[in-house]
């Protein structure tokens, strides 16, 4: 059996992360990738928010083929016939290393592969890790398309889904009230056309999210990034909503609808679609965290549930990044002990707890609860719009004053469920 | 409960290489399982759908290989694994 120190499952940002920086150590490291090269089954939103990283392999950033650096926040409530946005700009966010950037995986993690291969890294694409190898109930390696291959440790970062954590007894299967689904479209257009359509300045980009009818009550939004040349206009829904909302409707039909809202249409009309993919999300934020550690075994990125949703901001790819160095770090320090035991590997949980990684998930442990509120996905983005619609008409009758039309759309009762929501939101 | 006549064009669009293996499969006996119903609207690619006798159908061909079927309805219903190296949906954007 052919055996190597450390064998990485999957070229995602948590594996090649991990690589890079146990490769830069001089520890050899073998990546083992299912699609035909690093990114070919991954898939974000998205952006990545680059200052959480000035700890974790900051000399790379700074050359990384980022998309747009994110300038413009942007949020719009959606009512069946209404929308309201807000836009925020910020020259704070521009200033490099700006705030954050939107990325396409498919040119991130290749280059992200490039770098970790410079250093050492040995990759292996277009191979499906079947199984982990266990030795006295230690994992010793994995079985990789009919072959065993043996290592001291394994680190899985084989996403969302991992299979491996569920082999290993970590993690068992996800549920549907804990996983979303994204999907979304890449849609091409020329750069200049973007900066017009969004009011950009050259190279800036916007984020746009958008909350409430687009998802009819489920929990959900839609979400818009701005690339160089092209747009990622895509879907969240969580599956249990999608499996059991009322009425019935498809997941691909949401995102028809919500390409023909005058809200959307327009930004992409005359571009072209070139893709279209899907990932699974964990959205349970610290309540989805496994021990990511076992005899012979780490877990990282999004295999041991590091993404965050609060809202205003969606997280997964810094805690990728973070954890899969600091699963290097775990590593090195158990070389140099030759003890690749859990109590040896239990380093890693404490690091994790040091660090932004699960201080955030921490920190935000109270906003699923908030979210998973049917009113903040119909009721008021709903309400904004009439009550907006009411304050800007003018009628063919005299003109009430706002206070009273503000009165007559916010009842007491609605006070009072708005008061109640703004407590359980006070606690995120 | 077809697949939406757009839903073909744009997984066209997508990148796929071939396999001989289905890797997800609906478990022989469980096709009338209520559990599948969910896969018909939660997979993004559309790819479940009911026939008339009322059993919920497969159609690999276009998986996104996201896992939203494995987690709606659940491995006692499905048998699911990934397709093998280099099988499957290849992300050029991502």
């Amino acid at each position: 059996m052919e055996k190597f120190e450390v064998i990485v499952v999957g070229a995602g940002l948590a594996g090649l992360s991990a690589a890079y920086a146990l490769a830069r150590e001089g520890i050899e490291v073998v990546v083992i990738e299912r699609g035909d090269y690093p990114g070919a089954k991954n898939v974000t939103g998205g952006r990545l928010y680059i200052q959480p990283l000035q700890d974790f392999l900051p000399e790379l950033w700074k050359e990384a083929p980022f998309e747009r650096a994110v300038t413009n926040e942007i949020i719009t409530l959606l009512s069946p016939d209404k929308s309201l946005t807000l836009r925020f700009r910020s020259d704070e966010f521009a200033r490099p290393p700006a705030h954050s950037y939107t990325v396409l995986r498919g040119t991130l993690d290749r280059w992200l592969a490039k770098k970790a291969e410079e250093k050492g890294t040995m990759l292996v694409a277009k191979n499906r890790v079947d199984d982990l190898l266990k030795r006295d109930g230690k994992v010793v390696g994995v079985l990789a398309g009919g072959e065993e291959l043996g290592a001291d440790v394994v680190i899985a970062c084989d996403g969302a889904l991992s299979l491996l954590a569920e082999k290993a007894g970590l993690k068992s299967p996800g549920t549907s009230q804990g996983y979303a689904v994204g999907f979304k479209e890449v849609i091409e257009m020329p750069s200049q056309t973007i900066e017009d359509r969004f009011a950009l300045k050259t190279g800036e980009g916007a984020a746009q999210l958008f909350l409430g009818d687009l998802t009819k009550g489920r929990f959900g939004g839609g979400f818009l990034y701005t690339n160089r040349s092209s747009l990622s206009l895509g879907l969240v829904i969580r599956i249990k909503d999608l499996a059991e909302g009322n009425p019935h409707k498809e997941a691909p039909q949401f995102l028809e609808e919500f390409k023909e809202r005058p809200e959307i249409a327009p930004l992409i009309a005359g571009g072209e679609m070139v893709e279209y993919s899907a990932h699974l999300i964990s959205e349970a934020g610290y309540a989805n965290f496994i021990r990511p550690y076992a005899d012979g075994l780490l877990v990282a990125g999004d295999a041991a549930g590091f993404s965050l949703n609060v809202g205003l901001t969606v997280r997964g790819m810094e805690f990728a990044v973070a954890s899969g160095v600091l699963a290097a770090q775990t590593v090195k320090q158990a070389r140099d002990k030759k003890d690749f035991s859990a109590a040896s590997l239990s380093a890693y949980q404490s690091m994790l707890e040091d660090s932004f990684v699960l201080k955030d998930l921490k920190t935000f442990q109270h906003a699923p609860a908030f979210l998973d509120n049917p009113r903040l996905f119909q009721h008021y983005p709903q309400m904004a719009g009439d009550l907006l619609q009411s304050l800007f008409t003018i009628g063919s009758r005299p003109k009430q004053k706002f206070s009273t039309t503000i009165r007559e759309k916010i009842t007491w009762s609605e006070a009072w469920e708005i008061l109640k929501d703004l407590r359980k939101g006070l606690k995120i | 409960m077809n697949p939406t006549p757009n839903m073909k064009t744009k997984l066209g669009k997508n990148v796929f290489k071939p396999g001989k293996e289905r890797h997800i499969s609906i478990r022989p006996g469980f096709e009338n399982d209520p559990r599948l119903k969910a896969a018909i609207y939660a997979c993004p690619a559309g790819l479940y759908s009911e026939n008339s006798k009322g059993e919920v159908e497969l159609d690999i061909d276009g998986c996104l290989e996201c896992g939203t079927c494995r987690i709606a309805c659940g491995t006692e219903v499905l048998d699911w694994n990934y397709p093998i190296g280099g099988v499957g949906v290849q992300f050029r954007f991502g």
